[in-house]
């Protein structure tokens, strides 16, 4: 067997000599462009060699990590949670019954299956916002955002959610009227939460599929509002 | 436990760094260690908040120098070992030992769609009692286990109301280490945010958590 198979998981078990990539040089490489290099050869060769050992060992089938990696880029995403809100702001009925039962709601579009976990709606209005983060670890409702981003696994945004909000929207440019009531949900169980946002001014002769286009991942966080023209891809 | 991953109320970490059009997976391995997550999860020798108390041993200045999937790497490692899963000289040297079973993967293509869709059942169809009743003011109890929980410091000790009750759920604190599921009632429970941080908050916000019975007690 080759050396890198060889040494791979001493390095991980002793968790010495392990990758440079903390998350915050990881992040402001990227505003610079393009990660894949900064990440050092190491976690992808023992990750390599992992995935070896185990389909050798009959453990793990590659075909099936193929299909969820896949499913996770392809699959499921903030797409689907941009459906959901669209349809609400379309719908009086389905908004009614989101609220009142987002886990069910939700199952109508058929990417989520309703014996998993429990999802909550929490609407915002011009006097209430709700703020969705996991001071714990990085809880996040995968199957209508998908993954989270790196920021939202990130100390700084776990750390500040919940002490100071405000000071943490300022950050992505949302300044909150003085008078609006902010809620911070830690997601510290199994229940996931996604926001609804305000529909925006304007958009009142727009259908379904052009408003679901508005709809953005940071907006469903609650970081964001969702405005005509910020819609860019999925963020 | 009192750990580094208890982040919140922390005020020192730095700006949030938001990413552009962020991709999924910012480089191959990282997809590939959330699928072998997954992959090793179908086995069931673990469960979803071992896992997590696994993350949390990992030692603070490691936590807060690794990536989120090189923290989720090191956890798989240590799980499949710790779980008898790879033999530690085959996690020595990354060679299967000869002559250990060759097993039949848990999880193949088709239980994928299972695992993107569903995720981890926690709830439990079973007769529990609440012990507290939505409107009901509580207060967390002020408590420092060394194990895993799911009550975080900064809301211990804490005036709360009853929001939701979110019905029957496994309890963490004994099913991340094998000592049963202890199905209990979860509840959305909110915080005035001055109860929590003093003067400097505003006096209308708000924090929510979900918190199990044995977090609680009556205030």
């Amino acid at each position: 067997m080759d050396k890198t198979r060889r040494d791979f998981l001493t390095a991980t078990v002793t968790a010495a000599g392990a990758a440079v990539t903390h998350d915050l040089a990881h992040a402001q490489d990227q505003d610079h462009g393009h990660s894949h290099q900064i990440v050092p050869s190491d976690p992808a060769l023992r990750v390599k060699s992992l995935e070896s050992l185990l389909v050798e060992k009959g453990l793990v089938d590659r075909a099936a990590l193929d299909a969820l990696v896949d499913g996770y880029e392809h699959k499921i995403g903030p797409r689907n949670g941009a459906r959901v809100v669209a349809r609400a702001w379309i719908d009086p009925s389905y908004k009614k019954r989101l609220l009142a039962d987002a886990t069910s709601a939700i199952a109508e579009f058929g990417f989520f299956n309703q014996q998993g976990e429990r999802i909550v709606a929490l609407e915002n209005t011009s006097k209430i916002h709700n703020l969705v983060v996991c001071t714990l670890c990085s809880c996040y409702p995968w199957p209508v955002l998908g993954l989270p981003p790196v920021w939202y696994k990130s100390a700084p945004y776990r750390s500040r959610a919940v002490i100071d909000p405000r000071g943490v929207l300022r950050e992505f440019d949302l300044e909150l009227p003085e008078d609006v009531e902010v809620r911070v949900w830690d997601s510290t169980a199994e229940v996931r939460y996604i926001v609804l946002p305000e529909r925006p001014p304007g958009s009142e002769k727009m259908n379904e599929q052009e408003l679901a286009a508005l709809v953005t991942r940071d907006a469903m966080i609650g970081v964001k509002k969702v405005t005509l023209t910020q819609a860019q891809g999925a963020t | 436990m009192n750990g580094i991953h208890d982040m919140g109320g922390m005020q020192d970490m730095g700006p949030i760094q938001h990413e552009k059009n962020e991709p999924v997976f910012h480089a191959r391995w990282e997809g590939r260690v959330r699928a072998l997550g997954n992959a090793m999860a179908a086995w069931r020798k673990w469960n979803l908040d071992t896992d997590r108390f696994e993350g949390e041993l990992i030692p603070p200045a490691e936590y807060l120098r690794y990536s989120y999937y090189e923290r989720a790497f090191a956890v798989l490692v240590a799980l499949v070992v710790k779980h008898g899963l790879v033999k530690p000289p085959e996690a020595e040297t990354g060679v299967r030992v000869e002559g250990s079973p060759k097993a039949t993967p848990a999880l193949t293509t088709a239980g994928v769609l299972h695992v993107l869709t569903t995720g981890v059942v926690s709830t439990r169809d079973v007769a529990v009692a609440p012990q507290f009743k939505v409107s009901q003011r509580i207060r967390t109890r002020n408590v420092n286990p060394i194990g895993h929980t799911r009550l975080p410091r900064y809301a211990r000790g804490k005036i709360g109301t009853i929001e939701r009750d979110y019905g029957v759920f496994v309890f963490p604190d004994t099913n991340a280490e094998f000592l049963g599921e202890k199905p209990q009632h979860v509840y959305s429970v909110r915080f005035a945010a001055r109860e929590l941080w003093g003067e400097q908050a505003k006096p209308q916000d708000a924090v929510y958590l979900d918190l199990w019975d044995d977090y609680l007690e009556p205030a």
